[in-house]
């Protein structure tokens, strides 16, 4: 690890001009998609100087999406952990049910801004294609969405959700089928339809500028959440825990926070079967790299091939993170701890039986880190964990590991 | 006088042939290559994650890697290659991740080891240079840029800021191995390339034929074939080395005829 750098002023001025976070991120793309991805960045320039554009952008967060999402006091899950008080930020009451949909909204009207009538996407578990269809249907736009062979198999009911939205759904059979293989085919149509194609990425990743609009779009989390603590205990947190795959519902609630230096950070990764054996914790386990058009912390070999990575959690299912969690991690301002898919699975069900919400297999790693840390707080320490998503798409994948026939 | 301006001096265009490292018996079809009339060899470095690559290049990084090829058995290729081949110029052509893993000092010292003479690295644009590009022309390695369909007249000067040994234009904004670019867009792209730089110009993406190679021949300097070698040696496997030889002769009879380059 670097040596942490003298922190700045702000913590919230990131990326710079290049969209570099510290050492991470940047623009590594084919020259052919780099006058598109420039073109991008100035759009967005213009867009966030444009009041019309946030109009637009809160309009559809209120009346679409049903925003403002509640911040929970789960009082059951804090009675029983005997510590800190828990509140969830209810992003799993979002329409479609996740964090996704927030920065849909905002990239889809970017498209519509630079005038491309079609849309692509990846999708691991589905959950960002079914929030890409989604938008892709209310502006009635045609949408391909690119979804590895392996993901479409096991995620079946999302994958009808979008083809009933309206999208065609493209089974990615290279590499092992999933995530990472459906985002190289996404960035293979990309670079073939550049003219009249948006590519709407799903996480805090890519080239710039999207880890930064991709967080921008996902900091209403943090907002809210910062004005309903005050309201409701007068003060800010102690602690904030989020899951983190790619990290978009982490950053967003993480950003409006990081210059509250009295706020502990805690992302957390998936530890898989453990990080000894197959995972997906890539601050834990893998090292600074370049793929997917940034450069940022990759599970790889001592060549620089990417391995696969491995979580219960298909979301969390990637062999990267985004630039700017890399950054965090190396300045020290936010601290990443891994779950197993054993502990991931203990949460899902115990804040489903305690507090009556079925969160999903991501949001049920930062419950479980959640139950490990409040118990070693005082009772006068707040946490809020981002619930970012519901359950309802992995009941399956709980059912099967579990032992239950559906 | 490099290999580079060698291989490009002379009075006729240039076969640049592209196949993937550890893909096949690829000492046998780098001489095959050679002996069929290729006058620039581009190497591939096998990749977990072609994302400019069709199918064709897609499958012969995963077959190389499969078979366990690591960087060190790349470089070990180029340098006995080079050993074999005092006179062709040789490129590594490949991603960002395995040529920085080590650092960019680490990996422009290998090259110039093995007498690589120049590198193309797909997703490392001009905006990112100091990855790469600063390390490798301290050793006296090329850094070969791409210009494409997309790269207007704004971003030409930087693409060609600190770009040796040719200009590799992308014929088509797209994958390897998919589509052919319009003999006209082609005439107009190099006609734009060659006003703002000196260096040779090579065309690729999407040729197959010699009758294709022949006629993007007729106006730049080179012609860059990579998919329709892979193919062969997908077919063939490690027998591939005579049928390379086969396709190389008549793509190098083909473009080598297409035109007399004044000297």
């Amino acid at each position: 690890m670097t040596e942490a750098p003298t922190l700045p002023n702000s913590l919230r001025t990131q990326p710079d001009a290049r969209g570099h976070f510290g050492a991470f991120g940047g623009r590594y793309v084919a020259e052919t998609l780099m006058p598109l991805i420039l073109d991008l960045e100035r759009h967005y320039r213009a867009a966030q100087a444009d009041p019309a554009f946030k109009a637009e952008f809160d309009y559809l967060l209120k009346n679409y999406v049903g925003r403002p999402s509640p911040l929970w006091f789960a009082e059951r899950l804090t009675n029983d952990l005997g510590g800190a008080k828990i509140y969830l930020k209810r992003e799993d009451l979002n329409h479609t049910g996740a964090h996704k949909i927030n920065n849909c909204i905002g990239q889809i009207l970017l498209a519509k801004r630079m005038g491309k009538t079609k849309i692509i996407a990846e999708t691991g578990a589905g959950q960002h294609g079914v929030a890409t269809a989604t938008v892709a249907a209310l502006f009635g736009l045609p949408c391909t969405i690119f979804m590895g062979a392996v993901d479409v198999a096991r995620q079946q009911p999302n994958v009808f959700r979008m083809k009933l939205l309206g999208a065609e759904v493209v089974a990615v059979e290279s590499g092992a089928k999933t995530l990472k293989d459906a985002m190289n085919e996404a960035l293979r149509h990309w670079v073939a339809n550049v003219e009249d194609t948006f590519y709407i990425i799903g996480t805090v990743a890519g080239p710039h500028p999207y880890p930064e609009l991709v967080r921008d779009f996902q900091s209403v989390i943090g907002e809210e959440a910062k004005a309903q603590i005050l309201e409701a205990e007068g003060r800010l947190p102690d602690m904030l825990i989020a899951p983190v795959g790619g990290g978009s519902n982490a950053i967003g609630l993480f950003h409006p926070f990081l210059d509250d230096t009295d706020v502990e950070i805690v992302g957390v990764e998936a530890a898989g079967e453990g990080l000894g054996g197959k995972h997906a914790a890539s601050l834990a386990g893998g090292k600074p790299g370049i793929l997917h058009g940034n450069k940022t912390y990759l599970l790889q070999d001592e060549d620089g091939q990417i391995t696969e990575a491995h979580s219960i959690s298909a979301g969390l299912d990637y062999p990267g993170i985004g630039p700017e969690h890399s950054w965090l991690h190396d300045i020290g301002r936010a601290r990443y701890e891994p779950v197993t898919d054993g502990e991931a699975l203990a949460s899902f069900q115990k804040l489903t039986k305690l507090e009556g919400i079925i969160p999903a297999l991501e949001s049920a790693h930062a419950i479980a880190a959640a139950e490990r840390i409040a118990p070693t707080l005082g009772k006068d320490k707040i946490i809020i964990v981002n619930c970012s998503g519901r359950g309802d798409k992995d009941i399956f994948t709980v059912a099967e590991a579990l032992g239950v026939k559906l | 006088m490099t290999r580079f301006a060698a291989a490009f001096a002379k009075p006729r265009p240039a076969l640049v042939a592209f196949i993937t490292g550890g893909d096949g018996d690829t000492a046998a079809n780098l001489d095959a290559l050679v002996a069929g009339g290729a006058d620039v060899i581009e190497l591939g470095m096998p990749f977990t994650d072609p994302m400019a690559d069709g199918p064709a290049i897609q499958a012969a990084n995963l077959r190389s890697l499969a078979k366990g090829t690591t960087t060190a058995d790349l470089f070990g290729i180029a340098a006995a290659f080079r050993q074999r081949h005092p006179d062709t110029p040789l490129v590594l052509m490949g991603y960002a991740n395995p040529m920085t893993i080590r650092g960019a000092d680490w990996f422009a010292a290998e090259c110039a080891k093995a007498g690589v003479d120049g590198v193309i690295c797909v997703d490392i644009p001009s905006e990112e240079d100091p990855e790469l590009g600063p390390a490798l022309r301290a050793a006296g390695i090329d850094l070969i840029r791409l210009a494409t369909p997309t790269t207007d007249a704004a971003r030409l000067p930087d693409v060609l800021n600190g770009a040796g040994g040719f200009l590799y234009y992308v014929s088509v904004a797209g994958i390897t191995g998919m589509q052919q670019a319009a003999q006209a867009s082609i005439e107009d792209a190099v006609a734009r390339l060659k006003a703002a730089t000196d260096l040779p110009v090579a065309v690729g993406f999407g040729v197959r034929t010699p009758a294709q190679a022949a006629d993007i021949a007729k106006v730049a300097d080179g012609v860059v074939v990579g998919s329709a070698f892979i193919d062969i040696i997908a077919e063939h496997g490690d027998a591939a080395a005579p049928h390379v030889e086969a396709f190389t002769r008549s793509l190098a009879d083909a473009i080598h005829g297409a035109k007399e380059i004044a000297a």
